[in-house]
């Protein structure tokens, strides 16, 4: 038996579609449900459905999507305003949640449950029914044997032969003097087991992804982010969340420690350690120090603390003509390169004259080196001594009282006017201080610190879709595995002489089954008692 | 600063790539042979036919294509042994390169394209060995080694960086395993593409052969019969999708710990997801109706050319973040 024939067998609807797909001229609305029923958990059905879901996720590959590249939708729809119009009308930037994706998988999924739970019933029945009747003829099996034996009796060889198949583990019926035998119920129970679980997995999906939250919060060294939703940058919060999904506690990132190539040439200055080091503190609880790297996140309070970013905040102070403080604080700067370069805004609201609130965009150089043309490189990306901060300065509305949130990195320089350029930045080391042009005070960088971004999960589905997964292995190695076979034997008086004969019937793809009966006969013949072991002269 | 340890891995992988070619050269050696003397078959089933007929018999002898003889000639087996000779001798030269590779850079040999390249084609060549203990494959020889030398040959030219060390989001046990069981999977996927491959050009054959035009690509007469390559296929794609099953699992695992999510649909995710779907695609089309035999066959070289075109064109071209594979450095 070349091909498997097993899900035909077992399967008999996708005959039934089979024949329901010739034209019938009547059909009544119920026929046309059943029809279409039947067509759905069809298995040509379930194939083209797998296919169509292969090439539906090909889009999402080619065109950037909101989920995964939110950076590059925005580029793609700079580049091709007209394309990306249409795009945009087919959920071609979210298509792993457009409608017309979900429709092949939805479908599929309602397939494979059509398809599973008859096919549940037909197991759960087969599992309990003798092994089926004795072939009449066996050298119509694809694999057969037989041996002519001396000195034992019929019932003997028969009893031997039941005894013989049961140790190896089929099980037996008795039908006048033969056996027959099943084993491999297993391959269809592990093929159950792996479509039934992978309907798991898309539910725990579905229904934990409610449960989710995810949320998004820069740490300067030294700040501590207590889990509260006004504690984080941004929030995603699932379906089903509330205030009471966030379990208190706290997080103080005491120091970033990053580690860069040195030796090696071809690396060299490319980062190869982040640890973050950090004092946790659950309600009632004495403080906990604790590290976190970038594969490995803290788990704590039923959430993940993932190490996804890092940069340098520098910590400036901004002080009005009149003495006092305008602004003293660390600000982050964006890393713009390998050599971390970075960008950073200080925004300066409070200053003796609203007119002339104060606003910075500083490049921060960690590894300051001066290049042909005066501008400034960064050849390093560790911090220290040599940094530098290059600061072109405006004055004007900052634009922080509408109360309208702006993005932390960028400065709206619209209503400013510049009155220190890319000509005439004033340039700190740390611990240095310069006065701002136009009478609008000084300005000193008191340091520069690492800060690390840090990204918290809440998903409790997890285990449940990993249970699901395991389950799914389990009934796919089983079902793949597994071969399932009958074998019978018969017996038969022939004058003083014994006929055995052996057959076996591969339900499935089966390589080994010629070995198995062979296996059969000679672990047959070694049952027998001593006198019948010798094989009777043809 | 070049590694030493590397440059001999290099020098030795030349090397490797050179006894391949030689490996490929004396199986096609053995293809060509195979021709000549299915050809002589062919020319004695034609005498016998002749015979017949002008007996009064029916000359339907010269439809049918001729079965395999019984032993191969001398000539040819030579040729076989000393292709599996070289293939042995290639793989111990590719595998010291690749443990030298691994101890130039203090970690497993599979981090980047080169190395990816590296590591799977010499997999593919131990799996494809492995295989010939067990079935008589020597006819896929000549399509396995030169695939092998094509693909190492492009990751030397175009491929080739020095030693790097890893960057932080790489360094995960769950990596190492995911990209090793890709590499298996592929491995086995690449034996049964090449086996669904020959079991199409059989079924073209018969074809011709039964619509009566003269046979091309004789070879194949000394080829199993397309149903015992289907089978062949399917067995091995089966222990291929399982590895590949586990690609995607070890996959998720190691994204939710680098990037905090299991499953995001970045790029590559997408493309490990389709494989699996068209794998999962041809398992379910040798048991539907009308799809197996050739249908099913085309599924699996077109799964193939997914395996392929992920690792030739997603890699290089598409964005993700699998392509910059470090910590993104935007607190964004
Ligand atoms: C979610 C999508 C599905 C996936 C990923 C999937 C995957 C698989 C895999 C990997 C196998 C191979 C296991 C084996 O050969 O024993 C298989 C077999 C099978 N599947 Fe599915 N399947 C899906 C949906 C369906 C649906 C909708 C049906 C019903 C119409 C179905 C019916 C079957 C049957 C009958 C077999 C046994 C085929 C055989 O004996 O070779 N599957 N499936």
């Amino acid at each position: 038996m070349s091909r498997p024939s097993d899900a035909q067998n077992s399967f008999s609807d996708d005959k039934a579609s089979e024949e329901a797909g010739v034209v019938n001229p009547r059909l009544g609305p119920l026929e046309w449900v059943r029809w279409g029923w039947r067509t759905l958990t069809s298995m040509r059905t379930a194939l083209l459905l797998l296919l169509a879901l292969a090439v539906a996720a090909v889009p999402g590959s080619l065109i950037p999507q909101n989920s995964s590249d939110p950076n590059g939708v925005i580029q793609y729809q700079q580049a091709n305003p007209g394309l990306s119009k249409v795009v945009d009308a087919l959920q071609g930037f979210d298509v792993y949640t457009s409608l017309w994706f979900s429709a092949i998988y939805l479908l599929l999924f309602i397939s494979l449950i059509g398809c599973v739970v008859p096919r549940l019933r037909h197991h759960w029945k087969a599992m309990r029914k003798a092994p089926p009747r004795t072939p009449s003829r066996f050298t119509q099996l694809p694999s057969s044997s037989s041996v002519r034996l001396r000195g034992v009796a019929v019932e003997e060889a028969l009893a031997a032969g039941e005894r013989v198949l049961k140790s190896a583990r089929y099980r037996t019926a008795r039908y006048g003097t033969s056996v027959s035998a099943e084993r491999g119920y297993l391959r269809e129970t592990g093929n159950l087991l792996f479509h039934s679980a992978l309907v798991g997995v898309l539910v725990t999906v579905f229904v934990g992804g409610g449960f989710t939250y995810t949320g998004q919060r820069v740490l300067v060294t030294g700040d501590t982010f207590v889990n509260a939703q006004t504690s984080y940058d941004s929030l995603t919060p699932g379906r089903f969340f509330n205030d009471g999904s966030l379990q208190g506690y706290s997080l103080k990132l005491d120091r970033l420690d990053v580690a860069y190539e040195q030796q090696n040439l071809a690396a060299f200055g490319e980062a190869i350690d982040y640890t973050a080091h950090v004092t946790t503190r659950l309600p009632g609880q004495q403080p906990k120090s604790a590290v976190i790297k970038v594969n490995s996140p803290l788990e704590i309070a039923g959430t993940s603390v993932y190490l996804l970013g890092n940069g340098y905040a520098a910590h400036v102070t901004v002080t009005n003509p009149d003495g006092s403080v305008a602004f003293s604080q660390s600000v982050p700067f964006r890393p713009q390169n390998t050599q971390m370069t970075s960008l950073g805004v200080v925004k300066v609201p409070d200053t003796t004259n609203q007119k002339k609130q104060i606003g910075l965009v500083g490049f921060l150089y960690p590894t300051a080196a001066e290049q042909t043309d005066g501008s400034f490189t960064s050849i390093f990306p560790a911090a220290g001594k040599q940094s530098l901060v290059s600061f072109l300065v405006y004055e004007g509305n900052v634009g922080l009282d509408a109360g309208t949130p702006r993005n932390v990195y960028e400065l709206d320089t619209s209503h400013m006017k510049e009155v220190a350029g890319t000509k005439d930045p004033v340039q700190l080391k740390i611990g240095q201080a310069r006065t701002l042009p136009d009478g609008l005070g000084t300005v000193k960088l008191d340091g520069i610190t690492r800060y690390a971004a840090f990204d918290i999960h809440h998903d409790p589905s997890q285990q449940w879709v990993a249970l699901f997964v395991a389950l799914a292995v389990l009934g796919l190695i089983t079902s793949l595995l597994v071969p399932r076979r009958r074998m019978w034997i018969k017996v038969r008086e022939e004058g003083d002489e014994v006929l055995v004969e052996y057959a076996g019937l591969a339900r499935g793809d089966d390589p080994n089954l010629a070995r198995a009966v062979a296996d059969l006969e000679k672990r047959h013949r070694a049952a027998l008692p001593e006198a019948a072991r010798e094989k009777a002269s043809v | 600063m070049v590694n030493p340890l590397d440059q001999i891995s290099e020098l030795l992988l030349i090397s490797a790539i050179a006894v391949y070619l030689i490996a490929f050269i004396a199986f096609a050696l053995d293809l060509a042979r195979r021709s000549a003397e299915s050809q002589a078959n062919v020319d004695l089933v034609r005498q016998v036919a002749d015979v017949e007929s002008s007996a009064g018999g029916t000359a339907v002898l010269i439809a049918a294509p001729p079965a395999p003889p019984e032993a191969p000639a001398r000539g040819r087996r030579a040729a076989a042994r000393s292709g599996i000779a070289l293939m042995l001798v290639g793989a111990a030269l590719h595998l010291t390169a690749a443990v030298l590779r691994g101890i130039a850079a203090g970690r497993v040999p599979w981090a980047n394209m080169y190395e990816f390249a590296m590591t799977g084609t010499l997999i593919m060549v131990v799996v494809f060995l492995v295989a010939l203990t067990r079935v008589d494959l020597k006819f896929l020889g000549a399509p396995i080694s030169g695939f092998v030398v094509i693909l190492l040959g492009i990751a030397t030219v175009s491929y080739h960086v020095a030693v790097s060390p890893l960057p932080p989001a790489l360094q995960s046990y769950w990596l190492v395993l995911h990209v090793l069981v890709a590499m298996l999977g592929t491995g086995f996927f690449t034996l049964a593409a090449a086996l669904s491959a020959a079991q199409l050009l059989q079924v073209l054959r018969r074809k011709r052969a039964e619509s009566g035009r003269p046979e091309r690509l004789r070879l194949l007469a000394t080829v199993p019969e397309a149903d015992r390559l289907e089978n062949l296929a399917y067995r091995i794609s089966v222990v291929g999708f399982i590895l590949w099953t586990f690609t995607l699992i070890a996959g998720a695992i190691w994204a939710d710990h680098a990037w905090g999510r299991y499953w995001g649909w970045d790029t590559k995710e997408v493309w490990t997801f389709i494989i699996w779907v068209v794998y999962a695609g041809y398992l379910h089309a040798r048991a539907t109706l009308g799809w197996r035999g050739t249908g099913s066959a085309w599924l699996n070289l077109i799964g193939y050319a997914c395996i392929l075109f992920n690792f030739g064109v997603v890699n290089v071209f598409f964005h993700g973040l699998h392509s910059y594979a470090g910590l993104p450095t935007s607190p964004s």
